[in-house]
């Protein structure tokens, strides 16, 4: 059915004709049409990159094949959302190896995006937890994949943002857990010095993201929150809620009901919000037990909160650079602050290894922040990534919906390697997006 | 303990959505389709889900000569039954093939006569049991887009009347529910009005309210039942000119 869609930025919105399945057999005829076409799942992506003129949804095919509640093992069709998954296995006494910001992306965009989350420097990005997963081709053809079974389709896939394939079914392993609670710390850092001092102190907590503000200058320049967290044994959870510890949170979501006329986000109420938010932390140091739904998914809370950066929508952008380009973070901190276009939420967080084909993520300092579309927004973006470039880092291409093709080329040292195993599994671009073909990743 | 609950045509969306709606409380499953592969991954999901038993039964509604066996080979005979099978297509396709005009009429109607036949003879042996058939508001007048279709649900809709009627002093329940535009595969290429289309997901929870309740007749969304009164009342002499 042809209708308009876009991305959780809200930009680009284009019309698409987006078919579903349920059936494996359905997909598999699906994917022998002519005309290209990416999958899509719940578009939490922010970009371009599940956009196309043809699109097949996978969200009716999302059914739980197998679970395995002694070794933690779990199995489904790729249009599974976290949330499902979550509410099956946490009481269980089981949880997601590695979750992003939102419970509401499927399985299948999980690993396209090879998202990864407050555990990174531990326990790396969703694609390390893949046992094995399967791959629809362009002529139908059915390819199990893993590390060691057509492991350059496997490579290939997690993070491949939906290239090589439509993923179909994903075997993944849980992380054990006593209790649905989270013991949480947050401290306070008065400048960029003082946070980046906490993340290396704070190294050998499981989880650990900082908010940061943007926009203040001068001494309190880089001033944050660091919110770190271990999953909470039974004894470390108050007794009212030992009686069931591994109680799901109420999902309970208010509706964000309108889009917010974009003149209401300025420097003005940014700096004010973002002053509120640093003062409501009194405390230098504050420690509590919560349920894991505010300390995962704040946001979730609020459904539609995009609605919030207005009809014209956002941009997230993203990037990471190396440890060693602490000054090419402090730069382009500068640059943002002195342009005046911070967030609401910017977040801060240092990765661990990694060095996949096409996975976003590698060892060092990751900061994410949402800017409204706006004239004057997409050069200044590009002097920012002439700079990511210049300190060796790069762009997340499931946030991204405008860098230009040159940026990729020199940002991932393994594009060339992807772009050969994408010609062997799709040589005819069949799998296609607004952003591979933008990013000539694919060519039609 | 929740009878177990017999769905004849369950890969279909509305089929699904039902499995979903009775396994979360707490009924086994028998679900039937002519491709049983097709089902197992439902089954899968359905008892990691809600640890409830899950049976899969290959039968196609259409072969009637197979029905008796079908039933028979149940071990344990579902005390609720739900008739979910149809087929629709294009009404220019279906009334100039015969083949298609003789599978739309089998599968709306014939077929599951036969079947729901077999059923409630022996429901009404045990003096109890409910069933509940999917029919369509497009069998409450014919119209030129659609009657082939139409006028199989219309015999679907007579003959669930009558079940009732003739079950109601054996203690045999009988639904007949009348959904509008539903938003499903059978429907995926026609365009239709978003606020008067249901979810699968309502549609079930709907079924199994009217089920529950022990309704007669059931119309998905309230409006469709006055958007069909005014419909059937139309004199026929305006109602044939008309482009419906």
């Amino acid at each position: 059915m042809k209708k308009q869609i876009a991305n959780w930025g809200n930009y680009p919105r284009i019309e698409s004709d987006e078919q579903t399945f349920s059936f494996t057999e359905e997909l598999q005829t699906y994917v022998k049409k002519k005309e290209p076409f990416i999958a899509r799942g719940y578009g939490r992506c922010y970009g371009d990159a599940s956009l196309a003129p043809n699109t097949i949804s996978t969200l009716r095919y999302n059914k739980v094949l197998s679970f395995d509640t002694e070794k933690g093992i779990f199995e489904c069709q790729s249009g599974l959302t976290l949330d499902k998954v979550l509410a099956i296995i946490v009481p269980r006494g089981w949880f997601l190896p590695v979750t992003p910001g939102t419970k509401f992306i499927t399985i299948g965009g999980a690993v396209a995006s090879d998202v990864h989350g407050k555990n990174h420097h531990v326990d790396g990005s969703f694609s390390a937890h893949v046992i094995e997963m399967d791959v629809i081709g362009t002529d139908g053809t059915l390819y199990t994949c893993s590390p060691t079974l057509h492991s350059d389709l496997f490579r290939a896939t997690c993070g491949g943002m939906g290239l090589t394939g439509v993923i179909s079914r994903v075997k993944f392993d849980l992380k054990k857990i006593e209790t649905s609670y989270i013991k949480q710390k947050q401290l306070k850092a008065k400048n960029l010095e003082d946070i980046l001092r906490l993340f290396e102190e704070n190294n050998h907590y499981t989880y650990s993201v900082a908010w940061i503000d943007c926009l203040k200058k001068g001494k309190g320049f880089g001033r944050s929150i660091l919110i770190l967290g271990e999953h909470a044994k039974k004894e470390d959870i108050p007794a009212k809620f030992r009686e069931n510890p591994l109680k799901l949170p109420p999902q309970k979501q208010i509706l964000f009901p309108f889009n917010l006329p974009s003149f209401v986000l300025n420097k003005l109420t940014v700096k004010a919000f973002n002053f509120l938010y640093y003062g409501k932390n009194l405390k230098r140091e504050i420690n509590n037990v919560v349920s894991y739904e505010p300390f995962f998914y704040p946001l979730d809370a609020i459904q539609l909160w995009n609605r919030g950066y207005g009809k014209k929508g956002f941009i997230q952008y993203q990037f990471v650079l190396p440890l060693e380009s602490k000054a090419g973070l402090i730069e382009i901190l500068h640059r943002i602050s002195d342009k005046g276009i911070g967030s609401f939420l910017a977040v801060l967080k240092v990765f661990g290894r990694q060095d996949d084909l096409i996975s976003f993520p590698r060892e060092g300092y990751t900061l994410a922040l949402d800017i409204p579309v706006r004239n004057g927004l997409f050069p200044f973006l590009d002097e920012l990534d002439a700079l990511v470039l210049k300190y060796g880092g790069r762009l997340y291409l499931s946030k991204d919906a405008r860098m230009k093709p040159e940026i990729l080329e020199n940002s991932y040292p393994h594009l060339s390697a992807f772009k050969e195993i994408i010609s062997k599994y799709n040589p005819q671009s069949a799998f296609s997006s607004l952003q591979s073909e933008r990013l000539h990743i694919t060519s039609r | 303990m929740n009878p177990s609950v017999l769905i004849l045509g369950a890969t279909s969306d509305i089929g699904m959505a039902l499995a979903e709606k009775f396994a979360q409380n707490g009924y086994p499953l028998v679900l039937a389709a002519r491709n049983s592969q097709r089902l197992a991954p439902l089954q899968s999901d359905l008892e990691i889900k809600y640890g409830t038993g899950c049976e899969v039964l290959e039968f196609d509604i259409t072969h009637t000569d197979t029905h008796q066996a079908t039933w028979d080979k149940l071990q344990e005979k579902p005390g609720i039954t739900i008739c979910v099978a149809g087929y629709m297509n294009e009404n220019e396709r279906v009334i100039k093939d015969t083949a298609e005009t003789l599978k739309t009429i089998a599968t709306n109607f014939t077929g599951p006569v036969a079947l729901l036949n077999i059923i409630a003879a022996d429901y009404a042996e045990k003096g109890k049991g409910i069933i509940a058939g999917i029919s369509s508001v497009a069998g409450l007048r014919g119209r030129q887009s659609n009657y082939i279709y139409g006028s199989a649900k219309a015999g679907f809709t007579a003959y669930l009347s009558g079940l009732r009627n003739r079950m109601y002093s054996h203690g045999v329940h009988v639904l007949t529910v009348l959904p509008g535009f539903m938003d499903t595969k059978m429907t995926a290429h026609l365009k239709l009005p978003r606020l008067l289309t249901a979810q699968p997901a309502r549609v079930a929870d709907a079924i199994y309210r009217g089920i529950l309740k022990k309704k007669n007749t059931i119309y998905i969304k309230w409006f469709w039942k006055w958007i069909m009164f005014i419909i059937r009342h139309i004199p026929e002499s305006i109602f044939k000119k008309k482009k419906l």
